[in-house]
């Protein structure tokens, strides 16, 4: 018995990443899956992946910026499977990068376009559908960037901020529908949105992701498509507005004393008195 | 094949509530679980309850604010089942409620010995297991009133909000040793804590804690429960440090504008539609 049994998905961005784990895992727990892309081989890779998985799964070619792209998106559940009950807007880049002088106006733009309208466009449309259902789960992937400053461009980083925020008045006014807002705030992920761009790859993806927060490893796909599976299961059903870090404890806080870090001051085990006292 | 299968946990405050909504989960998925609580009866209750499920359970009556007996909760579930790899520290009260002015500090220390230093016992003395077993999950209850304020509900809010930050800095110390701690953060849940043994309570409450939020029922014990296994299970490896809100949408926000979509609330007389342009234009 899956827990998805019986529910239709929409995943963004699944030809790669994280909407691709999330894709696999959706349909190893029963969903029927639209694979949406821009990228045509990855998306029907992604779908011959889902099969294997046992889910049924369809590939929808869309660019999330555009709004009849988006309906014809929702529409193609509703023909393929006949309702819809998750859709995890997921698509994203890294969008303008520089300077905030350096960034051109129409970069801005694309950006915000991809980023940030992909995913009203995608409640907006998903909304109705769900609606008809009594209930649904509109998931999205925000970013830490979205959360503090300095974790990403400065387009990406407003872009995920929107998204954490336009998560919460969305819940607000859906929920008396059962529908359910959430989102999902990732720290480094190990994907081709990161190695791709990195001299040495995927490996030296993991070794250098696994320095940025606590917990020693770098994050995966699968991390964060076992948080979708949560938000996108009835196991949610009462949780709505959130913004869901899954960031081995990047986000947790800093270390003001090096308890075992040899370069910072360390401070003796026991009780820190009053700093008049000598101890 | 169970989430929590040949996993071993604790559950503080288990003889009712959300603990034992929890306990029965983890039994149903698998994981053999200690019962702790000062409530005997329903201690044995809920181990009963587990059985049922097909989990493996034991009763070990324990009062969280004394760290002997922490220990020896810690001990007991070595003992019957060999390893820990969870501890869901979760028992709680009320506490000193009403004006802050007239909070006894005895009061105040009993709010905070159960509700925060409780937590404190819980994690400490875990951690040794949890190394040995070479990693593990810590879950506390924190609450809403743990990341808000709530008038008329001091000593609980300090101790919560205690509990959340408690959350972020044992993350970090732990996650060396893939131990994760996380907290929930539950909004209003239909429990004992809320009847005190009032007939009729429950079934008003109910309706009453409907109109609570944005998602419009009463929250219940296995809201809870299944974010408990969330955090219990492997599927939240790499989530660490984090207060996890499940409060039907409560701590959102507000509704400030009336949408036509907004329902029943009281209208404000704000009733934008369209596009606001500048203010100077009509
Ligand atoms: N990898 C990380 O460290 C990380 C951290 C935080 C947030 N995120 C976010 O996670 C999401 C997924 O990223 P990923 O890491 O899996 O990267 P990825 O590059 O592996 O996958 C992103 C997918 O989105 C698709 N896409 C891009 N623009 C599109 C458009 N206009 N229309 C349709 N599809 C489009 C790409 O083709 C690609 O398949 C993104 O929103 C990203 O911002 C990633
Ligand atoms: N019900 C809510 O609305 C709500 C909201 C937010 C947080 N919480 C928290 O959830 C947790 C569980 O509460 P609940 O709602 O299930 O209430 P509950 O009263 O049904 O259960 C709490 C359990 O804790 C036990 N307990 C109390 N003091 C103890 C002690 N010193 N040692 C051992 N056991 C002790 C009680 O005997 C009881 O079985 C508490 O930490 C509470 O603060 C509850």
């Amino acid at each position: 018995m899956g827990k998805l049994d019986g529910k239709v998905a929409v995943i963004t961005g699944a030809a790669s990443g994280i909407g691709r784990a999330s894709a696999i895992r959706f349909a190893g727990e029963g969903a029927a899956v639209v694979i949406a892309d821009l990228n045509s081989e990855g998306g029907e890779a992604a779908v011959r992946d889902c099969k294997e998985h046992g889910g049924r799964a369809v590939f929808q070619k869309t660019d999330v910026a555009s709004e009849p792209e988006v309906k014809g998106l929702v529409d193609r559940a509703v023909k393929e499977f006949g309702r819809l009950d998750v859709i995890f807007n997921n698509a994203g880049l890294g969008g303008a990068v520089g300077t905030i002088e350096e960034i051109t106006g129409d970069n801005w733009d694309r950006t915000l376009a991809i980023l940030l309208k992909s995913v009203f466009l995608g409640m907006k449309y998903s909304v109705p559908e769900m609606r008809k259902l009594g209930g649904g789960s509109i998931i999205s992937t925000a970013s830490v960037a979205g959360l503090a400053g300095g974790r990403g461009p400065h387009a990406y980083s407003a872009a995920k901020a929107a998204v954490v925020n336009l998560t919460r008045s969305v819940a607000l006014e859906v929920g008396k529908d059962r529908i359910r807002v959430n989102c999902i705030c990732p720290g480094g992920i190990n994907t081709p949105l990161i190695y791709n761009r990195l001299p040495g790859g995927r490996q030296v993806g993991e070794q250098f992701l696994a320095q940025l927060q606590a917990i020693p490893r770098a994050g995966h796909a699968e991390d964060i498509a076992a948080m979708a599976l949560f938000l996108a299961s009835d196991d949610s059903e009462w949780v709505t507005g959130q913004a869901m870090v899954v960031d081995g404890g990047l986000t947790a806080g800093g270390r003001l004393f090096g308890q075992d870090q040899q370069q910072r001051p360390t401070i003796p085990g026991g009780f820190a008195g009053p700093s008049f006292e000598k101890n | 094949m169970g989430r929590l299968d040949g996993k071993a946990a604790i559950i503080t405050g288990a003889a009712s509530g959300i603990g034992r909504a929890t306990a029965v989960r983890f039994a149903g998925e698998g994981a053999a679980i200690v019962i702790a609580d000062l409530n005997a009866e329903g201690g044995e209750a809920s181990v009963r309850d587990c059985k049922e499920n097909g989990g493996r359970a034991v009763f070990q009556k324990t009062n969280v604010a004394l760290e002997e007996e922490i220990k020896a909760m810690v001990a007991r579930a070595v003992k019957e089942f060999g390893r820990l790899d969870i501890i869901y520290n979760n028992a709680g009260i009320g506490g000193a409620v009403g004006p802050l002015e007239q909070i006894t500090v005895e009061d105040w220390d009993r709010s905070q010995a159960v509700l925060l230093r409780g937590v404190f016992l819980g994690i400490k003395h875990s951690v040794p297991e949890m190394r040995k077993a070479g990693g593990g999950s810590i879950i506390s209850t924190a609450s809403i009133a743990g990341i808000r304020g709530f008038n008329g509900l001091h000593a609980y809010c300090a101790a919560k909000a205690g509990v959340v930050n408690l959350t972020r800095s044992a993350s970090l110390e732990f996650a060396k040793d893939r131990i994760r701690v996380n907290c929930i953060c539950p909004g209003g849940i239909n429990t004992p804590i809320l009847h005190r043994n009032m007939p009729g309570v429950k079934e008003a409450m109910e309706q009453w804690m409907a109109h609570g939020q944005p998602i419009q029922r009463a929250g219940h014990p296995e809201d809870i429960a299944n974010m408990a296994l969330f955090l219990a299970s492997d599927d939240s490896e790499w989530v660490t440090g984090q207060a996890m809100v499940v409060d039907g949408g409560l701590t959102v926000g507000s509704q400030f504008l009336d949408q036509t979509a907004g329902g029943e609330r009281p209208q404000t007389g704000i009733v934008p539609q369209g596009f606001m342009g500048p203010s100077f234009e009509k």
